[in-house]
């Protein structure tokens, strides 16, 4: 496709989404619909550090630093959640340069970075949990209904308005995927995924450009937590961090396919049609279910299809065949020996 | 342009460089040589910031660059090739060379590193086509990218790692004649660590020899090549090339 095309295939498509919910009414489907675009949004932030190697699974910490300090503010302090959520992203944000800077200064890369994510995911959700007298611990949270302006309150009851702001959210997350790639610290992430030391010496400064990609990562999905608060306006530690949130995230990204810009989409359609198919199909009976089907989806996912649903989908449409770039080639290779 | 004074390098109780001095000067190749772990790469390796020195001091025009991260190397004028190529294989052959071009100049602006990049690649004679893919480069063209890449950040002194290794006769010649260019149209100054004697000797102005982490001979080509100890610690049962070879910088100096 031409570059005018796909702009004026973007601008159709954008326009069907925007006027959906005037046409279509189905408070279910559209809940479903606005849930899909905050999860696309959050699973797109993990992808921003995720497709260069940067395997976080301290994602859920962000996500429920996000939502947890912005209901916070609002129920103890009456803070608008117009400011809560920047002050909940800015919190994220500086616990992943806490986070990054020795890891990237140091050299910890690969398993080992996974490992000290990890670390970060399950220290969020048992902060959360313990400090209960705050936070409700494992009950849950509920931000304290608007009695003045629902505006200032960023409290909606119409799905209508949430699924505009949720298309507004997500559509920003693509934009700023768009940004980074076309930008020269593409270059520069995608050699240092490679060679540290080759970076360096093309004059990359490798901690400082791994830790802004860490940052802007770790702010949209902060974001991503605060709007998920707003919206549901009940937030339990399980759902909007730890462990389960942050490879749930993995999971939909390699799915949906983690180097195109709108697999971690493709992702979240996929695992959230999923759940919610599991959840009207077997009822409690089926509570983590999805779980398991993850599980072995993802195993299956690796060995096969490495690059995604969409990844492999575009690479299939492609009118000549493009030589793969050669980590993909790699990727093939190790899922399938002998082709 | 360069002044390293008392460099030291210890790993443990092992010490790869023991209080090396030397200097460089601006418009120089000067060739660096010695055998297997004689240090040559540890200095090299201390020079370009990948590690930073026990002791001693380097100057590059009048600041210390001793103890520098790599990237802050770059960006004062001082660019590296690696022994062994490390091209980055996730861009393409201009995107590897554009954004050396970009970081290593500091982070200007894209256009200069792209027009950096072009003109690097036709220096080294690869081609400028923005998709061509590093996969399609053999051993002589990974040599070249490496190249580019170092030009492209706009060095005022070239590191270049054994860039010989694994050519064949006519690469090795063109490879070494390259050097010689960078030099003379580019002006930039050029430290070669090699360790096949013959072709550096043609090009270079003036030779190092290290052992054991130290430096045992300077001086020019011809001198070294003759030069006793050289002959017994390095060149050994090599010594008729070597001989070869100075008579060889001997004749072309008097032509």
């Amino acid at each position: 496709m031409t570059g005018q095309g796909r702009l004026l295939a973007w601008g159709i498509a954008l326009a069907a989404l925007a006027a959906l919910p005037f046409v279509y009414r189905d408070p279910y489907h559209l809940h479903i619909l606005v849930l899909i675009l905050i999860w696309s949004f959050a699973y797109t932030s993990w992808s921003m550090m995720g497709r260069f190697g940067l395997v976080s699974l301290g994602h859920g910490g962000f996500m429920g630093i996000g939502a947890y300090v912005t209901a916070l503010l609002w129920n103890h302090l009456g803070l608008s959640p117009w400011i809560g959520i920047p002050v909940s992203m800015v919190a994220a944000g500086a616990l992943a340069l806490i986070v990054g800077y020795p890891c990237f200064r140091f050299r910890i890369t690969g398993h080992y970075f996974v490992l000290v994510t990890l670390a970060l995911s399950g220290i969020v959700l048992q902060v959360i949990t313990a400090t209960r007298d705050y936070t409700g611990g494992s009950l849950g949270y509920t931000p304290n209904r608007a009695s003045g302006s629902k505006l200032l309150a960023l409290q909606f009851d119409d799905k209508t308005t949430w699924y505009l702001i949720a298309l507004g959210v997500w559509l920003f997350g693509i934009a700023v995927w768009y940004w980074v790639d076309r930008s020269m610290a593409r270059y520069a992430l995608e050699a240092i995924s490679e060679d540290e030391d080759a970076a360096a010496a093309a004059g990359v400064n490798v901690t400082a450009e791994k830790l802004k990609i860490t940052l802007i990562s770790a702010l949209m999905t902060a974001l991503a937590g605060a709007i998920y608060c707003q919206y549901q306006m009940f937030i339990t530690p399980d759902t909007v961090s730890g462990i389960a949130v942050s490879l749930q995230m993995v999971f939909a990204a390699i799915v949906g396919g983690l180097f195109v810009s709108l697999g971690p989409t493709v992702g979240a359609i996929i695992t959230i049609l999923l759940a919610e198919t599991l959840r009207i199909g077997f009822g409690t009976k089926a509570v983590g279910w999805d779980n398991l089907v993850y599980g072995v989806l993802l195993v299956l996912f690796i060995i096969f299809l490495p690059k995604g649903i969409l990844g492999s989908l575009l690479d299939r449409l492609k009118p000549q065949p493009k030589v793969p770039r050669a980590h993909e080639q790699k990727a093939v290779q190790i899922a399938r020996p002998g082709t | 342009m360069l002044e390293v004074s008392g460099l030291v390098k210890r790993f443990g109780g092992f010490t790869a460089v023991n209080n090396v001095s030397f200097k460089v000067d601006q418009g120089e190749i000067l060739g660096l040589i010695g055998p297997n772990g004689s240090g040559k790469s540890t200095i090299f390796n201390m020079l370009s910031g990948t590690l930073s020195p026990s002791a001693g001091s380097i100057l590059f025009d009048g600041s210390e660059m001793a103890g520098l991260a790599p990237h802050r190397i770059i960006n004062r004028g001082i660019g590296r090739t690696f022994q062994i190529p490390r091209p980055f294989r996730r861009l393409s052959i201009f995107e590897n060379v554009a954004l050396a071009g970009f970081y290593g100049q500091g982070r200007h602006s894209r256009v200069k590193a792209e027009e950096a990049a072009e003109r690097a690649l036709a220096m080294v004679g690869l081609p400028t086509d923005r998709q061509a893919s590093v996969d399609g480069l053999g051993a002589a063209g990974l040599k070249k990218l490496e190249l580019a890449k170092a030009l492209a950040t706009a060095p005022k002194l070239l590191l270049a790692d054994e860039s010989l290794g694994g050519l064949d006769e006519a690469e090795m010649d063109q490879a070494a004649d390259m050097l010689r260019n960078i030099r003379d149209e580019l002006g930039i100054t050029i430290i070669w660590v090699e360790h096949i004697m013959g072709v550096l000797m043609r090009v270079v102005d003036r030779v190092m020899v290290l052992d054991h982490g130290e430096k045992i001979s300077e001086g020019l080509p011809s001198a070294v090549a003759s030069d006793p100890r050289v002959i017994e610690v390095y060149l050994g049962t090599d010594a008729e090339t070597t001989q070869a070879a100075a008579a060889e910088a001997r004749r072309r100096a008097g032509g």
